[in-house]
């Protein structure tokens, strides 16, 4: 008899497991930071961060989050940041000595278009959206484009891309990179009404990392001595454990987490320590903006013995010239006249070097044999055409060295790394900027989880969650776009022939080309395998 | 059914029901370590008195009434030092920590109705972490908001825990004690929701320890538990692969047969006026180096539960 109460308990108790099993699963919450979470776009909140933490004042220069470097890849993580429930509240400082950053209203449209330029893939879109930046884009210039044609010296072969292909508007927008800098700061502005000072104009000159003792004991002794009313031993006690940042006008800030996002010659990278490995390519890129008669809606690259040649819209009727070249020739064509340019420019996209591509019937009975698998892609079916002729040249030519880096380590305790501090690539396909948005994007991800279990964000543990998930996707797309930097850079028959066959490969299958413009597009992981 | 209880629990439950009708309870076994309550052994000479308490603990009231086996707290106190090196003896725990996490945040949230995408989403609400050790939950918890209670019956655990939590003023405040459960409801001290994770398995009666996790809430608080299953899949990864194998955890950490099953746990905390809501289970990815909820409860687990809002009824005492 005595088992049967305790029989009657058992059975309820499986019920309600078996119950509570199920409900489980649907109520385990998933951590927010998946969705980005962007605030209505009228309702900018005051964002006065709380400077009593526990009851304990914090000091003005007591931050959660110090960003080295106020470029496009520092004020998107600020914006994220910013923008995501669980983070709205850290404070962050910008730091940089950029006059630029004080700019408040939108940037005219008319105006000669900044030869520096930056083409966003549709992945880094939908990022801008996320955090409420994209609408401040779409008030400045900018430029869609729908069609990509890449071919090269030999003419034997050529591939066109169509946004169409894989039933998208566009291919990617170009945009100048100071239009993106002010969107993201007006968006910034938004959230921020102290926005002022949150933002250092100043260099960072020494960086002081916490000593290891705090993981380990130091000594049983207890802290009653240090954490006691008085204020001064207390904050002494706190700072201790923040990395400490030394700036140029004398300011000292203490931070949990500092990212640096200062550029492919970061000065934070340096002063920690952090290796990287890389070559620099023998080529620099000449950069600048051309006119046109009509508007340009397509992105061509045509990949010539010295390196590859691109024109890109901007807007209205200019396009962006980035021509890689060795460097005697860069500062050769940097010295000449613009009408020898122009024409220089214009030979290297139309006749110079060699001849157009056409497609054989070779092209058409692929095309023919592979169109079985899914849908055609649009573009299959197009022929070469010539890039428009540019008539005159509006902006200086700039030039700058290229080279391929990457950090060994991304991150290190209160500590990350993102955008060209952590790696460069070659431009070779509009991509480097990308990544930069994508780490952003993933930092700010990880900081938004690791808020929503009470973690320090300063924990090595939690930082390296990011490392990981992004070092295999940067570290793959340096290795495609070297790839194709030393394929192209050889001039030899077989290989010759071997590119040839990629180009017709990628223009004439239409599966091929669906995951190559997808890879591109920032929509899938691997060009190959998904 | 009832062969599967631990023989600590099925003693506990057998005597409980035998008390009520008066039977002569049964010889004492060996096995048995009994954390008397007072009512029990005031109702029958027949009990054997009380074991030595073992070495005295520091601090705390010096009551004979524990759940706690020496020689479990002196497991820990040994490798005290290494509570916070994340690829120390205790990285399991931290790798672990932030799914456990997840789960207390969200059942709480949902339990205390609050904002789930709040920075601080336990503001307010008075935690107890029973079975601190280092406060590797307790500072997360201060960080999400909650006014944090950790206790410990290890000194150097404690010392630990106040060391670490020192030094960043959201932590700061967290009052640690080295004490018992027990001890703290002779305080009558209440929480609003208490939390003992992964410290079921080394208690010696699991039935005394729920009630003083019970009588620790207040009437419509949350209790949240995690423990280890009593299976043969936990025995081998958790035992056998943690410990002899992979070197993970020192050997002897878990004893397989005081691991405890849900079935069990959710019966210990019925009679002990808590009924759970919610289990989930946790699952290890060794090549993320990650721990993820799941349905699997087979291996490690973790429970809600609320307690009831009236007083429990005697039949438990």
């Amino acid at each position: 008899m005595a088992p049967t109460p305790a029989r009657a308990a058992a059975a309820a108790a499986h019920a309600l497991l078996r119950r509570t099993r199920c409900s489980a699963a649907a109520n385990r919450i998933r951590p927010a930071a998946r969705d980005f979470y962007s605030a209505p776009a009228g309702a900018a909140e005051p964002q006065g961060a709380p400077a009593n933490v526990a009851g304990v004042k914090l000091g003005d220069d007591e931050l959660d989050v110090a960003i080295v470097g106020g470029g496009m890849v520092g004020l998107a993580v600020a914006c994220a940041l910013s923008n995501m429930p669980l983070t709205k509240h850290l404070r962050v400082a910008i730091i940089d000595s950029n006059p630029a950053l004080k700019s408040r209203g939108y940037l005219k449209k008319d105006g000669v278009p900044d030869s520096r330029v930056s083409t966003v893939t549709p992945a880094t879109i939908s990022f801008f959206r996320d955090i409420g930046a994209w609408e401040h884009i779409l008030q400045q210039r900018h430029a869609f484009f729908g069609k990509m044609q890449v071919w090269d010296y030999t003419g034997l072969g050529y591939t066109r891309y169509n946004a169409r292909d894989v039933c998208k508007e566009y291919l990617g927008c170009v945009v100048e990179n100071k239009v993106l800098c002010n969107s993201l700061l007006l968006r910034l502005q938004e959230q921020k009404e102290d926005i002022q000072k949150m933002i250092y104009p100043t260099r960072l000159v020494s960086l002081a990392f916490p000593s290891k003792s705090r993981q380990g004991t130091a000594g049983l002794k207890s802290p009653s001595t240090e954490a006691d009313s008085t204020g001064h031993t207390s904050e002494a006690l706190r700072r201790s454990n923040l990395v400490k940042l030394d700036l140029s006008d004398g300011q000292t800030l203490y931070s949990k987490l500092v990212i640096g996002a200062d550029g492919s010659k970061s000065n934070v990278r340096r002063t920690v320590g952090i290796k990287t490995s890389g070559w620099s390519y023998p080529q620099s890129a000449i950069i600048c903006t051309v006119e046109h008669i009509a508007e340009n809606d397509t992105a061509w690259q045509r990949f010539l013995p010295s390196g590859p040649i691109a024109l890109l819209p901007v807007g209205d009727n200019f396009s962006n010239i980035v021509w890689t070249m060795s460097p005697e020739e860069a500062s050769h064509h940097k010295s000449t006249s613009p009408e020898e340019f122009l024409k220089s420019v214009n030979h290297a996209l139309d006749f110079g070097h060699g001849p157009h591509p056409n497609s054989s019937s070779l092209d058409r009975y692929m095309e023919r044999l592979f169109s079985g698998i899914g849908d055609t892609a649009a573009s299959t079916q197009e022929c070469f055409e010539v890039p428009p002729k540019a008539i005159g040249l509006i902006s200086d030519r700039m030039a700058f060295p290229l080279s391929l880096m990457h950090s060994h380590d991304y991150v290190s305790k209160g500590l990350a790394l993102v955008g060209d501090a952590a790696h460069t690539v070659h431009p070779l396909a509009g991509q480097g900027v990308n990544l930069g948005f994508g780490d952003a994007a993933a930092l700010a991800n990880v900081i938004s989880e690791g808020v929503s279990v009470g973690a320090d964000i300063g924990d090595l543990s939690l930082l390296s969650r990011y490392e990981k998930d992004r070092k295999a996707a940067n570290i793959a797309m340096a290795a495609v776009l070297d790839g194709f930097q030393k394929m192209y850079s050889v001039d030899f028959g077989p290989l010759n022939v071997l590119r040839a066959a990629a180009f017709h490969g990628a223009q004439f299958i239409s599966p091929l080309k669906k995951n190559i413009i997808s890879y591109a597009m920032g929509d899938r992981k691997s060009p190959l395998f998904s | 059914m009832l062969h599967r209880v631990a023989p600590s629990l099925r003693r506990a439950l057998a005597s409980s029901t035998a008390l009520l009708r008066g039977a002569p309870l049964p010889s004492p076994h060996a096995q048995w370590r009994p954390c008397a309550s007072a009512a029990a052994s005031a109702s029958s000479s027949s009990l054997p008195p009380p074991p030595p308490q073992g070495p005295p603990r520091h601090g705390g009231g010096g009551s004979s009434t524990s759940s706690l086996n020496p020689a479990e707290v002196a497991k820990f106190a040994s490798i005290a030092e290494t509570w916070w090196d994340s690829q120390g003896p205790f990285k399991p725990l931290h790798l672990m920590n932030p799914a456990r996490l997840s789960f207390i945040r969200s059942t709480l949230c949902r339990h205390f109705r609050r904002d789930p995408y709040s920075a601080k989403p336990l503001e307010g609400l008075k935690l107890i972490d029973v079975g601190c050790g280092g406060g590797i939950l307790s500072e997360p918890l201060a960080r999400m908001g909650a006014t944090v209670t950790g206790i410990d019956a290890g000194d150097e655990n404690i010392k630990i825990a106040h060391i670490h939590a020192a030094s960043d003023p959201t932590t700061a405040s967290i009052e640690y004690c080295c004490t018992t459960a027990e001890d703290l409801v002779k305080e009558n001290r209440q929480f609003d929701a208490v939390i003992s994770l992964e410290v079921i398995e080394h208690v010696d009666n699991p039935l005394e320890f729920c009630k003083s996790l019970s009588a620790l809430t207040v009437p419509n608080g949350a209790t949240v538990l995690s423990t280890i299953n009593r299976s043969m899949r936990a025995y081998a990864t958790a035992i056998i692969g943690a410990e002899y194998i992979l070197r993970l955890l020192p050997i002897g950490t878990h004893e397989w047969s005081k691991l405890v099953t849900p079935e069990e746990l959710v019966l210990a905390l019925q009679r002990a006026s808590i009924s759970v809501e919610e289990m989930s289970g946790f699952v290890y990815n060794p090549f993320t180096q990650g721990w993820s909820l799941s349905d699997d409860i087979s291996i490690n687990y973790i429970a809600y539960g609320i307690k009831k809002s009236e007083t429990p009824s005697t039949i438990s005492q």
